[in-house]
């Protein structure tokens, strides 16, 4: 029970940490977060149910004031913002990967990478495009070509969700509770 | 940890948290069925007031907070003349800008500690249904406290790397930074056993 909690609480530091510390730096010198790869971490490491615990729990954190959303923001407004339905969509995405993991025995970087594909994409994005529509008075048709400028930065990322939870399995055995 | 709580004392900071969360919330749900730019030009006007009246220094502030809001406004601008449609372009912004901004106020005007007061009292009724509120409180105080603790190990693994090798750190930091985390769940689930358990 302590250890649920403290993985579910130490993996919303974690989300808020990789939107702080830019993780990968593309050619031209830009600084990406990899906060939308710690949710696909939250869901291959920690399973469906509590990655999307560690997920709401960090959304509870940003809505209480604290900038922790990537770029510095946070705070209640980003919920009436037109990004709502990618934050609406961090948890379930976060859940479907770490359901992937747990059902599809397939080996571990496979099946994060399928997971991550599956939540952080085929799911989220949905979710992301009907938050626009809504908040920007567009239809879906109309939002989703946004998405495809999205789509290279996510494929990286679903890449590297299956190798690092590929070498964490490596690295201590055991440790990854979605398998556990 | 720095908050976005504004270190100007403005009179909103002395409104109850709970009174602020309400009044937002009619608020935005006024904003939403407002269809008509004068009115919705008005309630701009009235949020912005409310920020002035925190003084200048204040009004800045809130302004630099709404500037994630401009590559949307762009997109607005340029779609709705392309299409025409200024007046519907112009009701879909000011009715952002103004839900933006004032979510924003109540932020900038309420303390950690009142948010964390509010949040327990919406989930004490919770709790009967069986929702396990103080773990979630503990949660909440663990993730607070480990972002800056994990902040600091970030940069720390980052120093090793460039300390080794001449290449920019990419993605291989995320291993040893997110085992770090795994190893501290560990630790500290492990120290709360041994000072009685979370509840």
């Amino acid at each position: 029970m302590e250890r649920s909690l403290t993985h579910v609480a130490l993996f919303a530091a974690l989300v808020a940490v990789l939107g702080l510390v830019p993780a990968v730096t593309l050619p031209g010198g830009v600084p990406v977060t990899a906060q939308s790869l710690g949710i696909m971490l939250c869901g291959t490491v920690l399973g469906a149910r509590r990655g999307a615990l560690a997920v709401l729990l960090f959304l509870a954190l940003v809505a209480m004031g604290l900038p922790l959303l990537s770029g510095g923001r946070g705070g209640l407004g980003v919920f009436f913002g037109p990004s709502v339905g990618f934050l609406i969509g961090f948890p379930v995405a976060a859940f479907v990967a770490g359901l992937v993991m747990e059902r599809w025995r397939a080996p571990v970087g496979w099946a994060a990478a399928a997971g991550a594909l599956l939540g952080g994409i085929v799911v989220l994005y949905p979710l992301g495009a009907a938050g626009w529509a809504l908040m920007l008075g567009k239809t879906m048709a109309e939002v989703q070509v946004f998405l495809l400028g999205f789509l290279p930065g996510d494929l990286v990322k679903v890449v590297l969700a299956g190798l690092i939870t590929r070498g964490l399995a490596q690295m201590r055995p055991g440790s990854l509770l979605s398998r556990a | 940890m720095l908050t976005l709580t504004s270190p100007v004392e403005t009179p909103w900071h002395r409104v109850a948290a709970g009174w602020k969360l309400a009044v937002l919330a009619a608020v935005t749900a006024g904003l939403f069925a407002l269809r008509d730019p004068a009115g919705l030009g008005l309630a701009l006007v009235a949020v912005g007031g409310a920020y002035a009246a925190g003084g200048l220094v204040f009004l800045r502030h809130g302004v630099a907070m709404l500037r994630p809001l401009w590559p949307f406004l762009l997109l607005l601008a340029v779609w709705h003349l392309w299409s025409g449609e200024v007046r519907e372009g112009v009701v879909i912004g000011l009715r952002l800008v103004t839900a933006v901004a004032a979510a924003n106020l109540v932020t900038m005007t309420t303390r950690l500690s009142d948010m964390v007061a509010v949040m327990e009292r919406v989930l004490a009724p919770l709790g009967r249904l069986g929702v396990p509120v103080g773990r979630v409180a503990l949660g909440l105080a663990l993730a607070v406290r480990f972002v800056p603790v994990m902040l600091e190990r970030a940069g720390a693994v980052r120093e090793a790397w460039r300390a080794r090798s001449p290449r920019r750190p990419g993605w291989r930091v995320m291993v040893p930074v997110t085992l770090a985390a795994l190893d501290d769940a560990e630790r500290v689930a492990e120290a709360l056993r041994a000072r009685g358990g979370a509840g």
